[in-house]
């Protein structure tokens, strides 16, 4: 993120953990959003990944990895007390139940009218959609992290996406570099502003109309 | 009465008999529970025209152990079935991706969910089902949708395989199967959709009765086929995962 304004990537991460309720089962999507995990909040959270692990803690030093035990970035982490494991298809059915309480998952693209896309990159054949659209579908909130805009500075909050949908009308928080933002159908409604950005340049870097609340609050880094 | 031995000498000899056109699911998320033994010997078998059934086909990483990509790049493999087709970041390079775009493998893609689902309900003995994943996007379109309860699903239908390669932690002779972890992933619900599953074992087998009933994950009804895999070198381990630079994270 060097270079580009506005937050940095764990200070994104960090703000949308604060918005992690007491209790929830969050899934953190791979990339950016298991950065929530590194946050210190006080929040008491059952972290659910696809693999079947639900109840995972920390990453753990090299040296220290348990070779059986991986989260859905591959990681080697470790178990909390109270942690259990289930297979494939019943991990599935924790979330096409309805039972995740929040995703967050890493994007290319989102619209204001909560669409958004991260499986297939333009020009590609095929693509990687893992577990990204049944969380997508069936989580009670969908979370999406990203860059405000592609490294040439074309914009990636849109007025609907390029690329192909993972799913449509499902994302209720968006958290960029430059601010919090939340899909109100025709427009983006800018909740929090980064510190050391102005509104105009929000605007400028966004692809679809920005409302913007009296007396907008400036995200508090930790 | 006598009961022929589940247990094999070789993963050459386990794989042996396996014929060209089969359908395989390969289990493993990551690295646990990879069958990167009976993929191993697979390899050197060399049966064609077979299609493949994985989260992902792997090839990504530097430190390489045998994956679905080698049987593509092999020439053994007509259709992939996977939850990655392609890299989610721009940097990334699969195996996979050159014989997909020369038109030399068929590569359906499903999300993670539905692949667990189809595979699922072949071994259960349910044709079809109806899910919400994929409703609305490029993977639905034309095919058959049905609104239950005011909400739209998406028609799905069973996955049965042919051969299932797992890998599993403990078993007793008898085949039953203990997973540790989260090599557990795809394993019970591969088992249960083929008709002829290999296992490798990480543990000495043990006495049917030393595994618990109570904590049998796989029972042995579902397994035909099982090797003790040697140690290293001649059997493979998976080591630890290398770390990626943080600014490769990026997702496009």
């Amino acid at each position: 993120m060097s270079g580009t304004k506005g937050l940095e990537r764990q200070q994104i991460a960090d703000r949308v953990a604060q918005e992690f309720q007491e209790g929830w089962i969050v899934n953190l999507g791979v990339g950016m959003p298991t950065m929530c995990s590194n946050t210190p909040i006080d929040t008491d959270l059952i972290y659910h990944s696809e693999n079947g692990v639900i109840g995972y803690g920390p990453v753990l030093p090299a040296g220290q990895e348990d070779v059986h035990l991986v989260n859905a970035g591959g990681q080697n982490v470790s178990l909390k007390p109270g942690a259990a494991i289930v297979h494939h298809a019943d991990s599935f059915a924790i979330i096409r139940s309805g039972r995740i309480d929040v995703t967050v998952l890493g994007i290319y693209e989102v619209a204001c009218n909560g669409d958004f896309a991260n499986w297939k990159v333009a020009g590609a054949n095929g693509g990687g959609i893992g577990g990204a659209m049944d969380l997508a579908a069936c989580a009670k909130q969908v979370f999406v992290i990203l860059e405000h805009t592609t490294r040439d500075g074309s914009p990636r909050l849109l007025r609907s996406c390029s690329l192909p949908v993972t799913a449509r009308g499902v994302v209720t928080l968006v958290a960029t570099n430059l601010g919090l933002f939340k899909p109100l159908g025709d427009r983006f409604l800018l909740r929090e502003i980064a510190p050391g950005v102005t509104v105009d340049e929000v605007r400028a870097a966004t692809g679809a109309p920005i409302e913007v609340p009296d007396n907008l609050p400036v995200i508090r880094t930790l | 009465m006598a009961r022929r031995s589940k247990i094999f000498g070789s993963f050459t000899e386990a794989v042996a008999d396996i014929p060209d056109g089969s359908t395989i699911a390969f289990a493993g998320f990551a690295s646990p529970g990879v069958p990167l033994n009976l993929i191993a010997a697979l390899l050197k078998q060399g049966a064609k025209n077979l299609t493949c059934i994985t989260n992902g086909t792997g090839g990504a990483a530097p430190d390489r152990m045998p994956d679905i990509g080698m049987l593509v790049e092999n020439g053994q493999v007509t259709k992939v079935i996977a939850a990655f087709t392609a890299p989610t970041r721009a940097s990334d390079r699969i195996p996979l991706t050159k014989y997909v775009n020369e038109g030399k493998v068929e590569a359906e893609l499903v999300p993670q969910g539905t692949l667990a689902e189809r595979l699922r309900a072949a071994g259960a003995g349910i044709p079809a089902f109806y899910t919400p994943t994929a409703v609305g996007t490029e993977l639905a379109a034309g095919r058959e949708t049905r609104v239950f309860n005011g909400r739209e699903y998406l028609l799905e239908h069973a996955m049965p395989v042919d051969v299932a390669f797992l890998r599993a932690w403990k078993a007793d002779t008898f085949g039953n199967l203990l997973f540790r972890r989260s090599q557990r992933n795809f394993n019970p619900i591969m088992a249960m959709a083929a008709k002829l599953v290999i296992v490798e074992v990480e543990e000495d087998f043990v006495q049917p009765g030393e595994i618990d009933p109570d904590d049998v994950h796989t029972p042995g009804i579902f397994v035909q086929r099982m090797v003790r895999i040697p140690p290293a070198p001649e059997g493979l381990w998976p080591g630890r995962r290398p770390e990626r630079a943080p600014a490769k994270e990026k997702q496009s």
